[in-house]
């Protein structure tokens, strides 16, 4: 990773990090329609805390329902949180001496995984790109300039494409709209929520391709969300793993691809397709379905799944600790935690895993 | 890590665009505009409805005869008699004279009211939409209790309430037609609500007004005015219906329905004749329903 270039806005210097996020936690109401009482509570996202460092990619992965697109609309504020705080370059969002929710959504933009249902297809993509710094006060005229450079920066002709409206461009096309979009405003920080996931594979390749780019042009810091574990290790410097709302694993992506220690990492990437295959066979697969987020297993939320899990994954949540600090590798396991009653506590993941 | 990276290696040749190119981009309206010149049924239809309403509107300048002069020896003369092509009423005014100028009247009563529901039910229903949550409940609970009699019910009910005349029956028909304009466009409005284009607009920090204008009414409007449209026809018959019931305009007004009411006993004396204003009320609602369906399928293009 190269040293992003100074950045003016930067407030805490590039010890502090861009995004710290404390505690987040969004519960759906599920309301059972005549009365309006509450049918059933969806722990969607349960308490997280992570932070984003200036000028890495972070990847988060899990499989479909974990609360990936609901801790991206909880950043971005689409939707408010139930608890939590998040702090932008050492400002807390949403209070009176931080920083203001439209102040942070300059600073941070969001790219959705549905390249069509993400443009309005009454405008052309000129007004859709200039729509954001226009509600910022730019002029119009300025804001159209900045529409037909960032669409020569995401690799598509002004002079061909501005006028077109969205549903004349391809998929990929489309996405690179999107990104265009998203850098209007000229955000230090990207969270893409499946932003590549709809697209073929040779253009999937080529849009990775250009954010990484632009990643170094503008000196952006991404969020990087997909269920694709190839792609979270091509672009991440650092992976997070969730588990039905909650954060089970997070460390370098070196760490969480070479030396997974949560049970459910490990069988996530036994399911990948190019990994080692000595390793697959010693993992017992992912099977079924993720349990149902209205009502989550006590304790441990992956103990219904997990090989190892023993009385005490039933009684206590695991905490997430450190696991290696070179690595940055922290892990939510009681046997990771020495002394927490699990019988593998001592020997550590690996052993139990080989026994 | 070395596979992950031989997967996606930098794939060289650049973008093709100039093979699927088309020299000029088309807006959605101008490919709607190409979809209707292809449709004979709504083009004929639209072509009746501008005939009808300059006929109404230049009614002085055309009209062969005083529709309000009556004669007692020349009643009920039969269509294509010297004088009067289409024939003449039951007090022997002329039929032309009178189906052109009750055009005005009925056309009014038709349109004015779906005009204002269209103003105030769209405005409620894309608020409730749009808002969502306890707004949406308030204005959608309200609007059900309105909804839940028969139009023909309600439009009797507060034209009987308010008392005949043109005004109030215009003032009821809005009062009929706000709810099911207010259900439509709260429908349409939350389903675009949902879409990511509107959630990007979110976080763009723009305000809900900003978004509504700019990427909420573009789609909403269409699929609404559409609804309103075939709404048109019903408030055509509904108008001749109150005025039929004695609740709508008063004789010797000329308007369709009430002439259709006063033609009434002579149905076995001149058949045609009575029948003109009842052709007329089914000639112009049919080709609004006809126009609203045309301009449907042609809005429907999947983009
Ligand atoms: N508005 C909502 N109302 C109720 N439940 C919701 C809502 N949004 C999300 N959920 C629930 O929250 C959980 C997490 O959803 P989320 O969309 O964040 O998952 P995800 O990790 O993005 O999944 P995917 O990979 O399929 O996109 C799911 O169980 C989902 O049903
Ligand atoms: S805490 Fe227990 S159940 Fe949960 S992953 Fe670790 S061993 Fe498995
Ligand atoms: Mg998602």
């Amino acid at each position: 990773m190269s040293p992003p270039p100074l950045d003016p806005r930067d407030r805490g210097g590039k010890a502090q990090p861009l995004l710290a996020v404390t505690g987040l936690k969004k519960y759906f109401h599920l309301k059972s329609g005549l009365l309006s009482s509450a049918a059933g509570v969806v722990q969607s996202v349960d308490g997280i805390s992570f932070t984003v460092r200036k000028g890495e990619t972070l990847g988060i992965v899990g499989e479909s329902g974990c609360g990936k697109s609901t801790t991206a609309r909880l950043l971005m504020r689409l939707i408010d949180p139930d608890a939590g705080e998040v702090i932008f370059d050492g400002e807390t969002i949403g209070t009176h001496d931080g920083m203001s929710i439209r102040e942070m959504r300059r600073n941070m933009q969001m790219v959705f995984q549905d390249s069509y249902a993400s443009l309005n297809p009454r405008l052309p993509i000129e007004e859709s790109i200039a729509f954001g710094p226009r509600v910022h006060g730019i002029p119009r005229a300025a804001a159209r300039e900045r529409a037909r450079s960032l669409l020569e920066q995401v690799g598509l002709d002004p002079n061909l494409y501005v006028r077109r409206y969205p549903h004349e461009l391809s998929g990929g096309q489309r996405q690179r709209v999107n990104i265009a979009r998203a850098l209007a405003l000229e955000p230090r920080l990207v969270i893409m929520d499946e932003a590549v996931s709809a697209l073929d594979k040779s253009v999937e390749a080529q849009v990775l391709n250009l954010l990484m780019d632009l990643k170094t042009n503008f000196g952006l810091t991404y969020i990087f969300i997909s269920h694709d574990l190839n792609v979270v290790q091509y672009m991440s410097d650092r992976v997070l793993v969730m588990y039905l709302g909650k954060l089970v694993e997070i460390g370098t992506v070196e760490a969480i691809y070479n030396r997974p220690r949560h049970p459910y990492t490990r069988a996530l990437l036994s399911a990948m397709p190019s990994m080692d295959p000595a390793r697959r066979t010693t993992q017992p697969p992912l099977t079924g379905d993720p349990p149902n987020p209205i009502n989550p297993p006590s304790g441990c939320r992956f103990r219904t799944r997990c090989a190892f899990a023993e009385e005490v994954c039933a009684r206590a949540e695991p905490k997430l600790v450190e696991s290696d600090e070179a690595t940055l590798h922290h892990v939510a396991c009681h046997m990771a935690i020495p002394g927490s009653g699990h019988s593998a506590a001592t020997r550590g993941i690996a052993e139990a895993a080989a026994s | 890590m070395a596979d992950a990276a031989a997967n996606f290696v930098r794939i060289a040749e650049p973008l093709g665009p100039a093979t699927e190119l088309s020299v000029k981009s088309r807006s959605y309206w101008s490919s709607v505009l190409g979809k209707l010149r292809r449709d004979p049924v709504t083009l004929t239809c639209a072509g009746i409805l501008v005939l009808i309403f300059l006929s109404a509107i230049f009614a002085p300048l055309i009209i062969p005869a005083d529709p309000y002069k009556t004669s007692m020896i020349r009643r009920l003369q039969a269509v294509g008699s010297p004088g009067n092509l289409l024939g003449t009423d039951e007090l022997g005014r002329d039929m032309i004279a009178r189906l052109i100028y009750g055009g005005r009247l009925s056309l009014l009563m038709g349109t004015l009211p779906v005009i204002n529901a269209l103003l105030i039910g769209g405005l409620l229903g894309v608020t409730a939409g749009f808002l969502g949550g306890r707004v949406n409940m308030l204005i959608m609970r309200t609007i059900d209790v309105f909804y839940a009699f028969p139009s023909v019910l309600l439009a009797i009910a507060i034209s009987g309430a308010l008392g005949a005349g043109l005004m109030n029956s215009i003032v009821a028909l809005t009062i009929v037609f706000i709810p099911p304009v207010a259900r439509v466009s709260e429908a349409v409005t939350t389903s675009v609500r949902g879409l990511d284009f509107v959630e990007a607009a979110r976080a763009s920090g723009a305000r809900s007004w900003t978004i509504i204008r700019v990427h909420i009414l573009g789609n909403v409007l269409g699929p609404i005015f559409i609804y309103a449209t075939g709404l048109i026809s019903v408030s055509i018959i509904l108008a001749s219906g109150l005025s039929f019931l004695g609740l709508g305009v008063k004789p010797p007004e000329p308007e369709w329905g009430l002439m259709l009411n006063t033609l009434r006993q002579s149905i076995w004396v001149n058949p045609v004749v009575a029948a003109l204003p009842g052709t007329m009320i089914f000639l112009t609602s049919i080709c609004f329903n006809l126009m609203s369906d045309g301009l449907r399928s042609a809005m429907d293009v999947k983009l």
